[in-house]
């Protein structure tokens, strides 16, 4: 099964993380580190795979990894996923990206982060591979498209979010922090003679 | 919470933000998961495909135990329905599959089973793949129950396999056909063995054979993404052959495609050709044909750029190793340990040295490999390694005297590796005096280059080295002032370091005060190790961690017997606790020197023996007192018997029709044994064939002491069954009645004849009556060692014949049993089946019942 899923780019900034495994924030953005050291070091015209980091389950996981311009995209994966499969599924994967964002590049993953999920969500989920076929993907999110235009326009919904979430209601933070009288004393030193 | 609003709401790109907020932020713990269950619960029954697919997405991508006890009963329904979509099925079935990963107790097994089965059958191939996936993993737990599955995956396998690439929608890629359900489908056949029916048999290996020759035919394109799915598929092909290792055919045929790709251009393919080579090189079938690669495996190791590349070409060559190659891979590797990476060192070394100790045909090879070793890495050898050493060359007289030659050498580099000064103290210390007669390493040279590393070492090595110190006192008289002056000088004797100090006052104590027979004994060579799993298979198990080399491991493991159940060597502080004598107090001191693990000459154990009045108590705890008699038949000495008790020893010696046997009663207890005693017992048809003569003992035992009984024994004819020996005492008012088998068996009257081949085959030849030969053929009952098996036929008393049987693994061997009346000349030959585990045993005698009893005595010991 499929790990965990890491777009970073060639300085390791994360730009998509997914773990299909339950893990905390922390060990999250460690795996993340660890994992883009391993990758960033290793020449152009090596292997894609390598063994695991330490992190994300030991010996058992394969960092299957590719390159493209400016973007690594890692997958970890146990031994029961096809090595050259999973590099396919990276092929389709960017392809599928390219097709939707025509002509992808870093920037669209860094602002559409909701479609990009969308179309992650199309070929993997809970870790193993759901659909494998373009055109079926690009159809699908192709309808989510439309019923998007078809329901108040693109701009409606991402404004109906931003005003949920101001009028969260959030516990009221004081405005005026009165500290008080504080004073410090200082003891008082003996003096050097 | 607002999040859980928008997925109430009806309108999709709402609810999509809701969804994508929650798979995205909330964990599988929140406590707003009641809340979106619920909503969850609504678009799955809502009928809505988008929607439903969008609440399976969350339910996968959360999969808390909440959410499998919600929907575990509900989403089977929907997997099996006959009116949900195609997409919506995919969905459920990976989110079934997910659930069933978090919470395997929660999804019931039922009757939606067979048809999730059916589900291979699907027009739709997104439905196929989601679902081979599903089953792969359901058969895994429950491989009975999904059976039926083998037949369908296997027909839907050919069907796209031999299908023209163009009717398949839209699932060729790059003009393959299909790889990921290929795939899929493979690794699932990879859950059950072969299968059974012929029919289903066939069409299988029609398939396989598609695939092997699809890899032939020229590229539909160039594109790298066009070669990579096809060798997807045919990696996977190559690995449910190997799963499988039914087919010689297929398995030679997929170890010559992987040896093309040893040279491809692609690194990727490289990469994985070493790795399917390793698991290939387990088959007995093709075991042959990855050899003929070796020449391309090391030159990979050699230029490959990639170290996870190389790193995999190790672990080839260690896969592929046997003894025919051993010598020129154990070379290979060390070599590239020179240049190799520091990531991998220790690996290596680790090999190296396993498959040195495995195949060593000649020991001084062995022993040559291990200094090298340590010569290049030796911050890699861990201390399992230089035990290994010391324990083999201690157990191999032949050896030692090569052993000792070799590492003085080594030991005159300038500068030579702390592990190199430790096995070289170590063997000095022990077999020193076997090269002492050569002027150029005579004792005081071999004291001086000791010590003159001594100060450049680590203390424990330098605890190891006093210890060597003392050996030479006892082994060369000559050089005792200097040592005793060296043991004397404050850096030694008030050095920091208690350990130190404590062993030089000791050492100095032990040197001035015993008297040389003394210093003899305390310091006697070690005694042989008892043979045991190597330490460094464990080491290397351990690293590499579970599920990756065990296998492989096991199946290569031949000097089995449990890695810690294995007796440890001597247990020296035991013994001492235990008796109580004046010299206890010393002994506490000489046994604490931190033995660790391995075999540091800790003398605490044979210093009991010096000073408490007898001198025997030879082997170390004895185990069940059953299977005592068995151990005996083979070999002379040792505890025969042991309980609370009473502790029986034995020391025997044999020569022609005569014996001599020396029976040791030990008391355990502080009280005295009265009426003590002891009588053998013959049967009638035993005490016309043998005759022994014995003098009563002492009536009276006390308390931890220990009383000798000497029995002479003839044997006047051949004899089956063995003398039984009684023993009757009080101890402390109850009456005590103990009655053990006397191993005094026929073979031990055996003397060895060495002859040649030729001779062999012609007494072979006229032994050839049927009533003189007795065939056992048997199952193994110890792990098959050619050595261990070796001493045990050299035990048994024959002579071993090497080199006399055209199969090198058969063992001969031949002697003459001596009786009072006759001589008779026996003839054995044990053939092993490593595959089988079973020996074929066949003894050809002159006398019937003499090769009955002594098959019968033999076959007990394998």
């Amino acid at each position: 099964m499929i790990k965990a899923i890491l777009i970073f780019n060639n300085h390791g900034k994360p730009r998509l993380s997914k773990f299909y495994q339950h893990i905390n924030e922390d060990t999250q953005q460690q795996i993340i580190r660890e994992t883009f050291h391993l990758v960033s070091k290793r020449d152009e015209n090596v292997c894609n795979f390598l063994e695991g980091g330490l992190l994300i389950g030991g010996s058992d996981n394969r960092l299957i990894y590719r390159h493209y311009a400016t973007l690594y995209f890692v997958f970890c994966v146990d031994s029961s996923e096809s090595e050259l499969g999973i590099l396919d599924l990276i092929q389709v994967f960017v392809e599928t990206l390219d097709k939707c964002f025509e002509n992808v590049c870093e920037l669209d993953l860094i602002f559409h982060v909701d479609k990009v999920h969308n179309i992650l969500a199309e070929m993997v989920m809970g870790g193993m591979v759901l659909e494998t076929n373009m055109n079926e993907i690009v159809t699908q999110i192709d309808a989510q498209n439309k019923l998007e235009k078809s329901e108040a326009g693109l701009a409606g919904a991402p404004a109906r979010a931003v005003s949920a979430v101001k009028n969260m209601n959030l516990p009221e933070i004081p405005r005026n922090i009165n500290i008080g009288d504080i004073s410090i004393k200082v003891p008082n030193l003996p003096s050097f003679k | 919470m607002e999040a859980v609003n928008l997925l109430s709401s009806n309108r999709y790109t709402e609810k999509q933000i809701g969804y994508l907020f929650i798979s995205v932020l909330v964990n599988s713990n929140s406590e707003l998961i009641r809340l979106i269950n619920n909503a969850i619960k609504n678009d799955l029954a809502s009928r809505n495909p988008t929607f439903m697919g969008l609440a399976l997405h969350c339910i996968a991508s959360v999969g808390s135990r909440e959410m499998a006890e919600a929907f575990a009963g509900e989403i089977p329904k929907v997997l099996v329905a006959g009116d949900t979509m195609d997409s919506v099925k995919q969905s459920a079935a990976l989110c079934l599959l997910r659930l069933y990963r978090t919470s395997p107790d929660l999804v019931p097994m039922g009757d939606w089973t067979s048809r999730v089965v059916h589900l291979l059958n699907d027009q739709h191939l997104g439905v196929v793949t989601a679902a081979t996936s599903l089953i792969t993993t359901l058969a895994q737990k429950n491989p009975e129950e999904f059976k039926t599955s083998v037949s369908l995956a296997v027909s839907r396998l050919s069907r796209i396999v031999t299908s023209a690439s163009t009717d398949l929608q839209d699932y060729t890629y790059y003009f393959v056909p299909a790889p990921w359900l290929s795939v899929k489908l493979l690794r699932l056949l990879q859950c059950y063995p072969p299968p059974e029916d012929p029919a289903v048999r066939g069409r299988l290996t029609e398939c396989l054979e598609t695939i092997l020759n699809k890899a032939q035919e020229p590229p539909k394109s160039k594109k790298v993404q066009h070669s990579n799915a096809k060798n997807a598929v045919l990696f996977e092909a190559i690995s449910l052959i190997i799963h499988h290792d039914s087919e010689p055919n297929l398995l030679v045929r997929a170890c010559n495609q992987l040896g093309q790709f040893l040279q491809h251009r692609e690194t990727n393919l490289r990469y994985l050709a070493l790795e399917s080579m390793c698991t290939l090189a387990s088959s007995e079938f093709s075991h042959e044909a990855v050899k003929t690669h070796i020449e391309t495996v090391i030159n990979a190791l050699k230029t490959e750029r990639d170290v996870s590349v190389r790193q995999r070409a190790v672990d080839l060559l260690y896969a592929m190793c046997d003894r025919s190659n051993a010598p020129q891979i154990v070379a290979e590797m060390l070599s590239y340990l020179e240049t190799a990476d520091y990531s991998i060192r220790e690996e290596i070394v680790l090999k190296v040295a396993i498959l040195a100790e495995k195949y060593a045909v000649d020991y001084t090879w062995y022993v040559d490999t291990i200094l090298n070793l340590i010569r290049i890495a030796g911050d890699y050898v861990s201390e399992e390694v230089w035990y290994r050493v010391i324990q083999i060359v201690i157990n191999r007289d032949d050896v030692q005297g090569y052993a000792a030659k070799t590492v003085f050498e080594a030991l005159q580099a300038p500068a030579c590796h702390e592990n190199l000064v430790k096995v070289g103290g170590y063997i000095l210390g022990e077999f020193g005096n076997l090269i002492a007669g050569d002027p150029r390493s005579s004792p005081l040279v071999q004291f001086n280059l000791l010590h003159s590393k001594f100060h450049l070492c680590s203390v424990p090595t330098r605890a190891l080295l006093l210890s060597t110190y003392i050996k030479f006192v006892n082994l060369f008289p000559e050089v005792k002032a200097t040592i005793q002056d060296v043991l004397r000088s404050d850096s030694q004797l008030r050095n920091a370091d208690v350990e130190l100090q404590q062993r030089a006052v000791e050492y100095l104590r032990l040197s001035t005060v015993a008297s040389t027979d003394i210093l003899a004994t305390v310091l006697e060579e070690m005694p042989p190790f008892p043979e045991r799993a190597s330490s460094i298979l464990a080491k290397l198990k351990k690293k590499k961690g579970p599920g990756t080399v065990t296998g492989l491991e096991d199946a290569k493991r031949e000097r089995g017997v449990d890695v810690n159940g294995g007796p440890e060597p001597a247990p020296a502080s035991a013994s001492a606790a235990s008796t109580p004598s004046p010299s206890a107090d010393l002994l506490g001191l000489g046994a604490t020197p931190p033995a660790p693990a391995g075999p540091p000459p800790s003398s605490g154990g044979l210093l009991v023996d010096v000073f408490s009045d007898s001198a025997s108590a030879v082997a170390p705890l004895a185990p069940g007192s059953e299977d005592n008699f068995a151990r005996f038949v083979c070999k002379n000495n040792g505890v025969l018997f042991e309980n609370q008790l009473l502790q029986i020893g034995l020391k025997s010696e044999f020569r022609q029709n005569l014996g001599r046997m020396f029976i040791f009663y030990g008391n355990k207890t502080s009280t005295q044994f009265l009426n003590f005693t002891p009588t053998l017992i013959c049967s009638d048809d035993l005490q016309s064939n043998l005759t022994l003569q014995t003098k009563p003992v002492d009536p009276t035992v006390d308390g931890g002491a220990q009383v000798q009984q000497v029995v002479n024994i003839e044997c006047v004819s051949d004899f089956m069954e063995a003398p039984v020996l009684n023993i009757q005492f009080r101890y402390g008012g109850t009456f005590q009645n103990v009655s053990v088998q006397l191993p005094i068996t026929l073979n031990k009257f055996f003397q060895p004849t060495e002859m040649a081949s030729q001779d062999f085959f012609q007494r072979w030849k006229q032994l050839s009556n049927p009533q003189q030969e007795v065939q056992n053929i048997f199952k193994a009952k110890h792990p098959m060692d050619t050595e261990i098996t070796k001493a045990k036929i050299i035990g048994f008393g024959s002579a071993l014949l090497e080199e006399v049987d055209p199969n090198p693994a058969n063992f001969v061997g031949a002697g003459i049993i001596h009786s009072k009346t006759t001589q008779i000349g026996c003839l054995l030959r044990l053939e092993p089946n490593l595959q089988a585990q079973m020996y074929r045993l066949t003894l050809r005698t002159s006398k019937e019942s003499v090769s009955q009893r002594l098959c019968e005595l033999l076959s007990e010991q394998f």
